[in-house]
């Protein structure tokens, strides 16, 4: 029974991963010395990564459903013969919502426990802590947050969006489908929604008001992060009347932004909102009937109808529990360990360098759908979606973008 | 504001004035528990703010459970949860006085420190035992609604019960302060400590009671905060600063002056947020406060009684 059981699930992971028709390797084929030339904690049968995320302090939130995912994916991938034969072990370390424990922390797993590979980090300021350090001592980190762009560092591979992957196709979905002219920008009051309204309001300045002129930003405030009180600013966007509100209120202050709005009266269906930070996540504390209506530009939805994502959320409610939601980032966390697998596999290696020139072009079925690793930035071409806020928590998908949309973290003419 | 009626300016004024109007009543609700144990006791509690998350928590969980088991009560259940949330406060606080506070007392420094400590210890218990995750009440429907006295002037329902609450509590409190037998002992032992115990006051259990009555206090304040924002182990850090500030605005340890303070904040506060952006209306009203309280040092209305 048991066996059959462990086969099931070895097969789902196949169909779940297929483009990895070369599942497993025998470690015999692949010798340690060959395949390790720089010291990494490589033996004959284990290979050990890192995982850096915040267990404690205020990120533990946000970053629990990360940690979850890589998790099953290492599980997932172990039970299909591991990577190059070998089976992976796992050395986590809290990043405690601190971003000088990150560096630290970072600093230990490269140095003291040499790991092949590190899956973590969730704000960009954690990320912009450990940055040096996986380039000084070259190591590979797989950041699954969306994020504001700006960066494309040789060694991280960033699995999440990057601002215009969201913002553009959303903004020109909203203008076509909604009717949406006049915006109104709101945000939670640090870089990543600072960047990414500064990219809407330039689309929505030059781009579309090119198309019709009376398109135009109403407002643009940002909120300190916590803040709980939006009733002054409901009180503006009632007095402005826009066609939009796009929105990247993050964290805590979500709560309290949505009920408000809600009990002031103000609805999806006389004032659309399209959001770029609110996911299943968010809305386990929001409670779907406070935003019902609302829209979402996201790529992934834990709703989305494809194989491998029924089979994805079948595993994940498995290992961590029926009530367990999937957001955004949780799936590109998903990603991360995928993607280092197979680019280790390419290369034949798990030497940094050797999988760093592996990455371009790898390619993945999952659960958003098909993604392909970019040719120079290491970010994702991946399918913008958008989502409509049910009552029940979850997004019905309403749109999904034609093509791919090219990662591009250092937009031209929008900076 | 040429583009809109009169109509529309008169309703965004009177929505405006209700928000302010709840800023108020949570401003007030926030610095209550502060101003009784610092104004009765002297003690500054660094754990205040956990005290108010106790209380959503109690107030979120209850709700789970009873939309689970008892959906029927799903309307009502709030009647029930407030004076749970204020029974859970005033359990731990009694404890809490009695395990900690009690030792340290004429040693300010120190309690500071060990009620801030209390703070971590707390926090990291609400992560550990209930979830890291933010989670906020179920509410009913009635709660999360809107009255309209006219077609565009849109009042939220909780900002009445948040009213009606504060008036309660605040108008319970004065009540229990000067007509009851444990309210005059209160006050005995806040004017003079040695005397009233010379007295036959027990000034141990009088001291014991207040900062627990404190605690609930914060306890209902909390339950009632969660109906607007959500909890999580680490939601006291957004309230502590403000209850602070209201406190020492107001003169720490005048319950008059926590009204004219928070009444100052409260409008300050919707005036500047409804004519500048977010951030840089915060930036403004801290500037003020600066401005404030070097022209008042002690306050906007400092009590003057002997501790």
């Amino acid at each position: 029974m048991k066996i059959i059981k462990t086969t099931k699930k070895q097969l789902l992971a196949l169909c779940g991963m297929a483009t990895f028709a070369f599942g497993s390797l025998s470690a015999a084929e692949y010798p340690t010395a060959e395949v390790n030339t720089t010291g990494l904690a490589v033996t004959d049968d284990t290979v050990t990564v890192g995982q850096l995320h915040s267990i404690t302090g205020t990120m533990a939130i946000s970053e629990t459903g990360s940690v979850e995912a890589e998790r099953l994916a290492i599980k997932q991938i172990n039970e299909m013969g591991g990577v190059l034969g070998r089976q992976i072990e796992i050395i986590q370390e809290d990043g405690a919502s601190d971003w000088p424990t990150f560096a630290e922390k970072a600093r230990k797993l490269i140095i003291n426990d040499k790991v092949a590979a590190v899956f973590g980090c969730w704000t960009s300021a954690s990320r912009k802590a450990v940055l040096p350090i996986f380039e000084r001592h070259n190591n590979m980190l797989y950041y699954p947050t969306f994020y504001e762009g700006l960066e494309a560092s040789k060694n991280v591979v960033y699995t999440g969006q990057e601002a215009t992957q969201q913002i553009i196709w959303g903004l020109d979905w909203a203008y076509e489908e909604l009717g949406a002219r006049t915006f109104y920008l709101i945000g939670s009051d640090y870089i990543w929604p600072r960047t990414s309204m500064k990219i809407a309001r330039t689309h929505i300045e030059q781009v579309l008001k090119k198309k019709d002129p009376s398109c135009e930003v109403v407002g643009e405030e940002y909120y300190a992060l916590g803040h709980t009180n939006f009733r002054s600013l409901i009180n503006k966007v009632r007095l402005r009347k826009p066609d939009l509100m796009f929105t990247a209120v993050v964290g805590g202050s979500n709560v309290a932004w949505y009920r408000q709005l809600r009990s002031a009266g103000v609805t999806a269906k006389n004032y659309p909102m399209l959001t770029i930070s609110t996911t299943e996540d968010e809305l386990l504390g929001i409670g779907g009937e406070n935003a019902e209506g609302f829209y979402a530009s996201m790529k992934y939805f834990q709703s989305l109808d494809n194989p491998e994502n029924e089979a994805f959320v079948k595993e994940f409610k498995e290992m961590w529990g029926e009530d367990s939601v999937i957001g955004d980032v949780t799936q590109a966390a998903y990603l991360g360990p995928w993607i280092w697998k197979a680019a280790v596999e390419k290369a034949g290696s798990f030497d940094i360098d050797k999988i760093h020139l592996a990455h371009p072009g790898i390619e993945l079925d999952a659960p958003e759908g098909y993604v392909r690793v970019h040719d120079t930035n290491q970010h994702l071409w991946s399918k913008a979606k958008i989502g409509r806020i049910l009552k029940n928590g979850q997004f019905e998908v309403v749109a999904v973008s034609d093509e791919l949309i090219e990662p591009d973290p250092f937009p031209e003419g929008y900076q | 504001m040429g583009d809109y009626t009169i109509q529309e300016i008169y309703s965004v004024v009177v929505m405006q004035s209700f928000s302010g109007l709840s800023l108020l009543c949570i401003f007030v609700l926030m610095g209550l528990g502060l101003y009784i144990i610092f104004g009765q006791m002297g003690v500054i509690n660094m754990a205040h703010a956990e005290f108010l998350v106790m209380g959503s928590y109690t107030m979120c969980l209850f709700s789970k459970f009873i939309s689970a088991n008892f959906p029927w009560m799903m309307n009502y259940y709030i009647i029930l949860a407030v004076p749970l949330s204020f029974a859970v406060a005033f359990g731990v606080g009694y404890l809490v006085e009695w395990l900690l506070i009690s030792r340290l007392y004429k040693r300010a420094l120190d309690t500071l420190l060990a009620t801030w400590g209390l703070s971590l210890i707390f926090q990291q218990c609400f992560r550990s035992f209930i979830g890291a995750r933010e989670i906020s009440a179920d509410l009913p429907d009635w709660l999360m609604g809107t009255w309209m006295p006219t077609d565009s002037i849109f009042i939220p329902v909780n900002g009445l019960v948040l009213l009606a609450l504060t008036i309660a509590i605040t108008v319970g409190l004065v009540l229990f302060m000067t007509k009851s037998r444990l309210g005059l002992r209160m006050r005995a032992t806040t004017q003079n400590r040695e005397m009233s115990n010379a007295l036959g006051v027990n000034t141990k259990m009088t001291d014991r009671l207040t900062f627990a009555l404190a605690c609930g206090i914060s306890g209902i304040a909390g339950a009632f905060f969660t109906t607007m924002a959500s909890t999580s182990p680490t939601a006291g850090t957004n309230y502590i600063v403000d209850s602070f500030l209201v406190l020492v605005l107001g003169g720490l340890g005048s319950l008059l002056g926590l009204f004219i303070s928070a009444a100052f904040l409260g409008i300050l506060s919707s005036v500047l947020e409804f004519f500048m952006s977010g951030s840089l209306a915060k930036v403004w009203l801290y500037l003020i406060i600066f401005v404030v309280l070097m022209k008042f040092t002690r306050g906007l209305f400092s009590a003057r009684i002997r501790t």
